[in-house]
């Protein structure tokens, strides 16, 4: 795969980890912000290369980890109406609600569909006007375009029954509330690469000059994982804190201008709810009114606010999601919860936290 | 669930490419990007692409660490 592979040649990869091993003479805590990061690390068994003192944590970017429980509730109750379709990216799939996931609703005889594009989901609604096709809108703002996209696909189309329940987070408003929060102690963060495609790198300017905390926009392959690594190390040595770009081959400092005027068509900022953050102001996103017709909050609000308030989890994937805590801290960790009987999201996702340290060790 | 594949254009159509990568070919919107080619290579997720890849940007990122690890 071009421009994937080249940036796996393990040559490469090692004479950065030496690079690194010069630099760093102290301990430092990365955050991994990205869940895809998180994946790449455990997957390509780069802690290992890192100097003594240094670590990796994860952060909030498994968009499948922060969903809140009451919205995935809100989301699987409204499979009970009847005539209706839930469609969904994969990653949702397993997910543990309150009562059940998608994929024990599926069982029990509940149309659940799974699609690779929201756009996808658009046709199925074409294609079967006798359905309410209800989509279920995950996702930071890699996502969050093709789910505008298909909301204006459907609206030209004149689509009556096409709707989506949206979820959507926003990660410069998290990584605010996160670091001001004062809960989490890092050095430095690796910032998610392909949000950054969308928003650019100036969307975290504030992070350098408010919090002082060097960050590095990063690809997912191994030698860009260590060149994230390698210059936070360096800024954290030079007493320095910027946004360095190191995925410069796909992300610049704007934002992506037709990207922004897209989203900014169909999705206004809200409040949003983060499992195990709470509720962090304009950290999401949602349906203008204009678009009030594809909006499932608003289509079904009846049922949407029938639906109970959400248990307290036994499980600590709130914490994990801060970084508070490494995975195997958690007393269900590899016990109760496994990647085949999981409690919790992060051990869910194929990309959690959880997962990655259960499938690969080295939390 | 951020993951984007690097995919090569192979055909435009308006708003619609088709994109390849190994031998799979996919179709993709290309809204986002205003100044798409055949041969280019995008980022794609969930259908869309959401960049292009400054394909000069990445050789001369090979480049520069091929040597330093030459020199090592």
């Amino acid at each position: 795969m071009k421009y994937s592979h080249e940036f796996r040649d393990w040559e490469i990869v090692q004479s950065i980890a030496e690079r690194i091993r010069g630099i760093s003479n102290r301990p430092a805590t990365i955050m991994e912000v990205c869940g895809t990061h998180t994946m790449s690390a455990a997957r390509f068994g780069l802690k290992s290369l890192f100097p003594d003192g240094v670590r990796l944590v994860a952060g909030p970017g498994c968009p499948v980890c922060v969903t809140a429980q009451q919205d995935i509730d809100a989301f699987l109750a409204l499979g009970n109406i009847p005539g209706t379709a839930l469609v969904s990216f994969g990653d949702m799939l397993r997910v543990p609600g309150s009562s059940a996931s998608l994929e024990q609703q599926r069982a029990a005889g509940v149309d659940v569909r799974i699609v690779y594009s929201p756009l996808d989901a658009v046709d199925i609604a074409a294609r079967e006007p006798e359905k309410q096709v209800v989509f279920f809108g995950v996702g930071f703002e890699t996502t969050t375009p093709a789910i505008a996209l298909a909301i204006k696909t459907a609206a030209e189309r004149d689509l009556t029954n096409f709707s989506v329940y949206c979820v959507h987070k926003t990660m410069p408003a998290a990584l605010r509330a996160l670091l001001a929060s004062g809960e989490v102690m890092v050095s430095g963060l690796l910032l998610p690469g392909h949000v950054t495609t969308i928003i650019g790198t100036r969307a975290y300017d504030f992070i350098a000059e408010e919090f002082h905390v060097p960050c590095a926009v990063t690809g997912f392959e191994p030698v860009d994982m260590m060149l994230g690594i390698e210059s936070v190390l360096k800024q954290l040595a030079d007493g320095d804190s910027k946004i360095d770009n190191m995925y410069a081959r796909a992300v610049s400092s704007d934002a992506n201008p037709l990207a922004k005027k897209l989203l900014d068509t169909i999705f206004e900022p809200c409040d949003a709810e983060w499992r195990g953050l709470g509720v962090i102001p304009a950290s999401g996103v949602r349906i203008r009114s204009e678009y009030s017709l594809f909006d499932a909050a608003e289509r079904f609000a009846d049922i949407i606010k029938a639906v109970p308030v959400a248990p307290v989890s036994k499980c600590l994937c709130g914490d994990v999601l801060r970084g508070a805590i490494q995975p195997a801290q958690c007393p269900l960790f590899g016990v109760d919860c496994t990647t085949s009987n999981p409690i919790g999201p992060c051990m869910v996702s194929s990309e959690g936290a959880c997962a990655a340290a259960y499938r690969y060790g080295g939390s | 669930m951020c993951l984007a594949i690097p995919m090569r254009v192979t055909q435009i159509e308006g708003a619609t490419a088709i994109v390849e990568v190994s031998g799979i070919t996919r179709k993709v919107r290309i809204d986002l990007l205003s100044d798409v080619e055949l041969g280019d290579f995008v980022l794609v997720h969930a259908g869309l692409a959401i960049a292009k890849i400054d394909t000069h940007e990445a050789e001369e990122t090979l480049a520069l660490l091929k040597g330093l690890t030459n020199e090592i």
